[in-house]
């Protein structure tokens, strides 16, 4: 055999595995939000509290910490991600309750946005193929460094530092976005599931950080 | 100070705890941008600023 038919066959195997990957993740990508959005809404109907939903929201890390790691590989993984993102779903009532009180447009706006962020982001790296991991590094730095600052931030309860830390974390989970497809894409995450989790917490971040700042914007945040 | 914030605080700093690790890994690990790929970065990132501040005009 033509030692250039076994490297094209090669090659051709590679990115039918690679287009397997990417559309697994989509389609269940696509399921865990919708599933999300159902449990957000139960969350905004039964009316749960700021405590219910960092229960859940703790719950639902840890979940993806210590299990998802473990189930990722087989087909338990599947129920598993629908329980975390469910969970973070229903944790999302409160804040989505309280932005609708104040109005109800900077809800859509901020669901559309994050739609557009993410769709403009992927279509990116899908068209361009480029390699993002040269960003790992600064990105984990970026999220690490948010992270303290969001502590800090419990105690101190700057106003300022609230938006600051928002629009980095706008600023970060698109990043993680570039990051997370290009990684799909050049074969780097072959694991759908820990792909749609990755994708799904960027989303999720982005969701939640854009209807804070939409809503300090707004002119009615109290 | 509540049960919330001091449960939050502690939350994120499990968190803290739990990233470090991959933190050092990736900072170790990524391989290092070459010419351009910043730029290819940056665009993207100046295109959701803008679109964001969009946002925030469209709500005042």
């Amino acid at each position: 055999m033509n030692p250039m038919n076994i490297s094209n066959t090669s090659v051709h195997t590679s990115e039918l595995a690679t287009n397997k990957v990417l559309r697994n993740t989509y389609a269940l990508l696509s399921m865990t939000l919708i599933f999300a959005g159902v449990m957000a809404f139960v969350g905004i109907m039964t009316g749960i509290g700021h405590g219910m939903a960092l229960v859940a929201d703790i719950v639902a890390i840890a979940m993806l910490w210590f299990v998802l790691p473990r189930t990722a590989n087989s087909g338990a993984g599947i129920p598993v991600i629908f329980a975390i993102t469910g969970l973070l779903g229903f944790g999302l009532g409160p804040i989505i309750n309280h932005y609708l009180a104040m109005n109800g447009n900077i809800v859509m706006t901020a669901l559309g946005g994050t739609g557009v962020i993410f769709l403009g982001l992927s279509g990116y790296v899908l068209t361009t193929k480029k390699d993002f991991s040269f960003m790992g590094g600064f990105l984990m730095v970026g999220m690490l460094v948010v992270l303290l600052a969001a502590i800090a931030n419990i105690f101190l309860q700057m106003p300022v530092m609230f938006l600051v830390l928002n629009a980095a974390i706008v600023l970060i989970m698109s990043g993680f976005i570039l990051y997370e497809t290009s990684s799909i894409i050049n074969g780097g995450e072959t694991n759908y599931i820990m792909a749609t989790a990755s994708l799904f917490l960027s989303i999720l971040n982005l969701f939640q950080a854009l209807l804070h700042l939409l809503g300090a914007f707004s002119g009615n945040d109290d | 100070m509540d049960w919330m914030q001091i449960t939050s605080a502690l939350f994120l700093g499990a968190m803290v705890v739990f990233l470090f690790p991959r933190v050092k890994h990736a900072v170790a690990n990524s391989p290092k941008a070459e010419k351009g790929d910043w730029m290819s970065f940056i665009i993207p990132i100046a295109a959701v600023i803008g679109f964001v501040i969009l946002l925030i005009m469209m709500v005042q």
